[in-house]
């Protein structure tokens, strides 16, 4: 019988090359259709009037107005389940919802509709401690945690709040058919979507039909339907028609989801010789309304001896929190791979010296790989020719300087379920009900199907998206990849071992004695006793056979593993004169297990750094104090890198039979940790003084040079 | 967006008499880059849209008697691209390349450049031009990091968002506006007001004024634009300067203007006195720059400007002397 | 107050008359007068360059013109960027460079780089940078972007 196990390496056709994703074509030319792709035939568009104030009871709504427009087919004005008007604790609380058969009517609805306010005291300030506490998470002595050191370094850093800001927005369409619901979300959730509008709809999950083909990113923001998606099914429901709910520019970036602030202080006790005695941090930050939680500190090197750690939530009224790529990482690792180059800078040590030196308190699993990583990084970013000390000495106003950090991360598959069809013909379908975030799912499964079963790629029909199609877990964790692709080997493995049973006795020889390979199915190594894998598939007669597979396997064979780390490296340029900071050069050694697709691997390790260089760069969710009103709920002012500010980058997988062996590990999140230490700590080295605060726009890095005495 | 009636006239007579005299109630549609966004905010709700698309008068660059006339819906792409225009003026150049978008300088025209409103985010969130809640405005407590470093005693703190103005003062250009009186010359200088209340607009053209031509003077003036913007794309500036001089041995005639640091097109004449007889060398531009602060008023959040002025009034000057 | 306007342009080299209101933009009638929902709506204020179309040769966010300003105009959008089924170069080019994830950026810089090489078919990596600066891509890489352009611009010179 074949294995389940994956193929050794040079048993791999499929598995590990550079193929162009398969979705391709139908997003280049247009024909992809998304959730606000979906027009069913008479449907109403559905708009939300949200607060505008940063706080506020609702006092009275006045609908009237609106509801008697001509083309207002309905205004939903949400309540808790009390009954009552729900509070509105931040810019961008639902108040109603107008479904109308117009956009632009639905639109004047919203302004018509009248809403008394009580207003209430508004906090927005998270950057100072204190002001408004949540409980507090202590762990160690902060009394004695500097004992033994030689050495202290002290340092102020944070990261404020920010968004998802996926480009295709929140929200979706449905409508009722025969008393069942269909549903177009966009949603990184395909399986488990349902269950959130089961309510809303007062239908069993088996009577809820999502689909979603293509998804315009999710990033941890799109698990489930949101008060949007289910005000959605509500209007739906009580008017018969179908309903698109899609959110502005505007609602998404208010309330769509947002990244915690992290803002804190952290001390690092030192042997005069480098090596780390203690480690101290008190942190804190806003989730909105919603409960604070920090990534543990120390981010990466946990065993430091000595440790005291204070973690300190603010309520604020600001959007609550989805998780964002990576969640808590990137602030643990800003603050923490900060403090530790500022360490370094403070003792007159390298940094690649410094960290490798204390990467004897790393993570017991991971830091041979990141030493490893960081000679390798350091290689392809020139460091030995490039460094030098805190502060370019160069003549000039443009200061360059080079910046490290590396993470972890887990990325174990998730679970998954996969029908897995061969056709009597030899074509063969997998159908899973998980979804492209952009990964490239679909191709895949196609891959691992094609790898299995000895046949080309083009003979695979995959089919995903549908909560129809056996269950799969979220896109979250970076558990997808791990996960659809050892359902599918678990299925294609046990159809094939069907086939298998069925042609070896005409072969002569013991099942487990064949191998699929090259299209055929033959005796190992002996490619004359065999026959072609569509003459094997006749051997099921009329019936095509379907098996599932699944994550984790029935019989407990470990296809995937967790525990990745990665190492990155920026080189930046400084303009001392204006605070402009350029990015030159950005290197990332990302070690991950088993690559299915190198193209479309490297392709999300370079989005993530992409998204690095955006948080560190530019990204902010700015309120005014007063009113607590979002003040950049646009594209205008809440900015992401362009295609001229990012500089050169390079990305190296780890690959070879040590990571191979581990099963396949995804990584869609991992390269989005560090980009922002790394940055930070490349505009320290090249200035001479530490910018405290992402992202390090020139305003932010005038005002450390002036506190520096550097201009 | 609310409704409105679309008007296409194809003579200038003709738009002005659909205008209205009344601020709002028409706004007259060039690129419609800012407009569009405006009506779609709700900031401007007019029941009359004026396009200028079809009045083939408005469109074109031309040369007339020892100025370069262009024509107020020419697109701002046309101008960057046309001959004289590389030739002569290379501040105006820089300053529409500066606007990083292919797309925007397509459809965005030179008049409208000059008559888009600011960007100021208290004003784009509803609080009005001078970003006023329960009576008082909340920008000198609030987070005006973007807002003026000078003429912001109040009650305005935003800042002019042209990218034409700073460059076309400089070279000492003038509009010419048509309304119903008939057609009058304003300096670009003196286009741009600062209003008092928040009824008013910050122009000192009339509601049923239309902007025909821009004309500057082409006596051989060197001048250039530095920008400072954070993005290497569509971005606005944080600071912009815009310097003309006449050059011999000693310079003469100097116009410094900056941008996005006043609610009005700033001319700095310390900057200007600053240069004037001087050799152009790095430190005669670093004294114009250091001079061109003098005065500034940062708010709690933008004093980096301040900073930032000095360098691009230095860089311009060694811009254009280049 | 004023219904709708009867406008007449050519898309994608076909003759097309729709009806609009004068407030609905280009990107609305688009997606969902003519149903050519491939122009994808990003931002709607012209920051993200997600809804860019080809409009007279130029390319311009058709969320920042009005509908009624397309009379006469001859649009692309990326339903006709292809032709017969065959990929365009730059198409090609940008599946086989990895140059697309979610796919919601993708039409807009496919159209904005047909521009760019209709106009400059052998352009540099820093006019190409230049030249897409108002095209947002939230999950992809832009590098990837950029090797897709001057690959295709390569392969057109080419044929």
């Amino acid at each position: 019988m074949a294995k389940s196990a994956w193929p050794e390496a040079n048993r791999r056709k499929q598995i590990g090359a550079r193929i162009a994703r398969h979705d391709g074509p139908p997003k280049a030319t247009g024909a992809a259709r998304y959730a606000y792709d979906m027009n069913p035939k008479g449907m109403l568009f559905a708009k939300m009037l949200q607060c505008p104030h940063g706080h506020a009871k609702v006092i009275s709504v006045d609908a009237s107005a609106a509801e008697a427009m001509p083309g207002v087919a309905m205004v939903l004005v949400e309540k808790d389940k009390d009954g009552e008007f729900p509070a509105t604790t931040f810019d961008g609380a639902i108040i109603a919802t107008v479904a109308a058969t117009t956009e632009e009517i639905a639109e004047e609805a919203l302004s018509a509709i009248e809403v008394e306010y009580e207003m209430r005291e508004v906090i927005t300030n998270d950057r100072e401690h204190g002001l408004v506490s949540g409980r507090a998470a202590e762990t160690g002595d902060a009394a004695t945690v500097m004992d033994g050191a030689e050495v202290v370094s002290e340092g102020y850093y944070g990261l404020p709040t920010i968004t998802h800001c996926c480009l295709e927005s929140h929200g979706q369409v449905c409508e009722f058919r025969d008393g069942e619901l269909y549903i177009w979300p966009s949603t990184q959730n395909v399986s488990g979507y349902a269950g959130s509008v089961r309510t809303a709809a007062d239908l069993p999950n088996e009577k809820i039909h999502v689909d979603v083909q293509y998804m315009g990113g999710g990033f941890g923001s799109k698990f489930t339907a949101g008060p949007w998606g289910t005000a959605c099914v509500e209007i739906a429901k009580a008017t018969g028609k179908p309903v698109k709910l899609m959110l502005d520019r505007a609602q998404e970036l208010k309330s769509a989801g947002h990244r915690p602030s992290n803002f804190g202080t952290v001390k690092i006790g030192l042997k005069k010789d480098g090596t780390i005695t203690g480690f101290h941090s008190d942190v804190w930050g806003t989730n909105g309304q919603g409960r604070f939680a920090q990534r543990a500190m120390p981010y990466c090197l946990k065993e430091i001896p000595n440790i005291y750690t204070r973690s300190q939530g603010i309520v604020t009224n600001r959007g609550s929190v989805q998780a964002w790529r990576a969640p808590n990482h990137p602030q643990a690792a800003y603050l923490t791979m900060s403090a530790l180059e500022d360490a370094a800078a403070k003792i007159g040590m390298d940094a690649l010296e410094f960290l490798k030196k204390n990467l004897v308190f790393g993570d017991v699993d991971r830091k041979d790989y990141w030493a490893e990583e960081l000679d390798i990084a350091a290689e392809m970013i020139g460091y030995a020719s490039k460094a030098h000390p805190r502060g370019d000495k160069t003549p000039g106003n443009i200061k360059r300087g080079i910046g490290i950090s590396f993470h972890l991360w887990g990325g174990k598959g998730g679970a998954s379920a996969c029908d897995l069809t061969i056709n009597p013909t030899g074509t063969v379908g997998a159908k899973i009900g998980s979804q492209d975030l952009g990964v490239g799912t679909r191709t895949c499964i196609a891959q691992v199907a094609a790898e299995t079963l000895g046949i080309p790629i083009d003979m695979i029909t995959v089919e995903i998206g549908r909560n129809s199609y056996p269950a799969s877990g979220a896109s979250g964790g970076s558990t997808t990849i791990g996960g659809i692709s050892t359902s599918t080997r678990d299925a294609a493995t046990k159809a094939l071992n069907v086939i298998m049973a069925n042609v070896a006795p005409g072969l002569n020889v013991a099942p487990d004695k064949l191998e699929a390979w090259d299209g055929r199915i033959q005796e190992i190594g002996n490619p004359s006793n065999g026959l072609s894998w569509q003459d094997a598939c006749k051997s099921l007669g009329q019936m095509a056979l379907t098996k599932q597979g699944s994550n984790p396997t029935e019989d407990g064979t470990e296809l995937t593993t967790a525990d990745v780390g990665g190492v990155q490296m920026a080189e930046v340029s400084v303009d001392i004169e204006t605070g402009i900071v350029t990015m030159e050069n950005f290197v990332a050694v990302q070690d991950i297990g088993l690559i299915i697709n190198e193209k479309l691997a490297e392709s999300q390790v370079h989005g993530a750094m992409i998204m690095g260089v955006t948080w560190a760069l530019y990204e902010e969710c700015v309120y005014d104090a007063t009113t607590g009103k979002m003040l950049n709920p646009d594209m205008e002012f809440y900015q992401l890198a362009t295609l001229g500010d990012i500089g050169n980058f390079q990305v190296k997988l780890m690959d070879g039979e040590k990571y191979q062996s581990r099963g396949v590990i995804g990584i869609g999140e991992p390269p989005a940790i560090s980009p922002g230490a790394a940055i930070g700590n490349a505009v320290a080295n090249a200035i001479g003084v530490r910018v405290p605060e992402l992202p390090l726009t020139p305003d932010r890095v005038l005002q450390a040079l002036n506190e520096g005495g550097m201009v | 967006m609310k409704d409105f009636e679309y008007a296409n006239p194809t003579s200038v007579k003709a738009a002005v008499d659909l205008l209205s005299d009344s601020w709002g109630n028409t706004e007259v549609l060039a690129g419609g880059t800012d407009l569009i966004t405006s009506m779609k905010q709700g900031l401007t709700e007019p029941t009359r849209l004026v396009s200028l698309k079809n009045i083939k008068k408005l469109q074109g660059i031309s040369k007339k008697k020892g100025t370069l006339q262009i024509g107020a819906a020419t697109t701002l792409s046309a101008l960057a691209a046309n001959g004289d225009v590389q030739q002569h003026f290379p501040a105006l150049v820089t300053a529409i390349e500066g606007i990083g978008s292919a797309q925007m300088i397509n459809v965005g025209t030179a008049g409208g450049d000059l008559f888009q409103r600011p960007r100021c985010w208290y004003f784009r969130q509803g609080y009005g031009l001078l970003g006023v809640y329960e009576g008082k405005s909340l920008i000198p407590e609030g987070d005006n990091r973007y807002h003026a470093i000078f003429g912001n005693a109040g009650p305005a703190y935003y800042v002019n968002p042209s990218s034409l103005a700073p460059a076309l003062i400089a070279l000492g250009a003038s509009v010419s506006v048509v309304g119903d009186g008939g057609e009058r010359e304003i300096k670009v200088a003196d286009l741009h007001t600062t209003p008092s209340n928040t009824g008013q607009r910050e122009f000192s053209i009339e509601p049923n004024e239309i902007a025909v031509a821009i004309t500057i003077p082409m006596n051989g003036l060197k001048n250039a634009t530095y920008e400072i913007r954070q993005r290497r794309g569509l971005d606005w500036p944080l600071v912009t300067a815009s310097v003309a001089f006449k050059a011999g041995s000693i310079v003469s005639g100097t116009n410094v203007v900056l941008g996005h640091v006043a609610p009005v097109p700033w001319r700095s004449s310390a900057a200007s006195a600053a240069l004037n007889g001087k050799f152009v060398n790095a430190a005669a531009a670093a004294a114009a720059g250091e001079a061109a602060t003098r005065g500034a008023a940062p708010l709690s959040k933008n004093g980096y400007k301040v900073q930032q002025v000095k360098v691009a009034v230095k860089r311009a000057i060694l811009a254009a002397n280049a | 107050m004023s219904g709708k306007t009867h406008v007449q342009t050519t898309i994608n080299g076909e003759h097309t008359d729709f009806l609009c209101e004068p407030r609905q933009s280009l990107l609305e009638v688009l997606r969902d007068v003519v149903g050519l929902t491939g122009t994808k709506e990003g931002c709607n204020d012209g920051n993200c360059g997600a809804c860019t179309v080809i409009l007279d040769g130029r390319i311009v966010t058709a969320c920042l013109v009005l509908g009624v300003e397309a009379e006469g105009a001859e649009i692309t959008t990326i339903e006709g960027i292809a032709s017969g089924g065959i990929l365009h170069p730059i198409q090609q080019a940008f599946l086989e460079n990895a140059a697309l994830q979610c796919g919601v950026c993708t039409p807009g810089f496919i159209l904005a780089s047909k521009a760019l090489l209709d106009e400059n078919p052998n352009p540099t990596e820093h006019e190409i940078r230049f030249w897409l600066a108002n095209n947002l891509c939230r999950c992809t890489g832009y590098d990837k972007i950029v090797r897709a352009v001057l690959d295709a611009a390569a392969t057109m010179q080419e044929v």
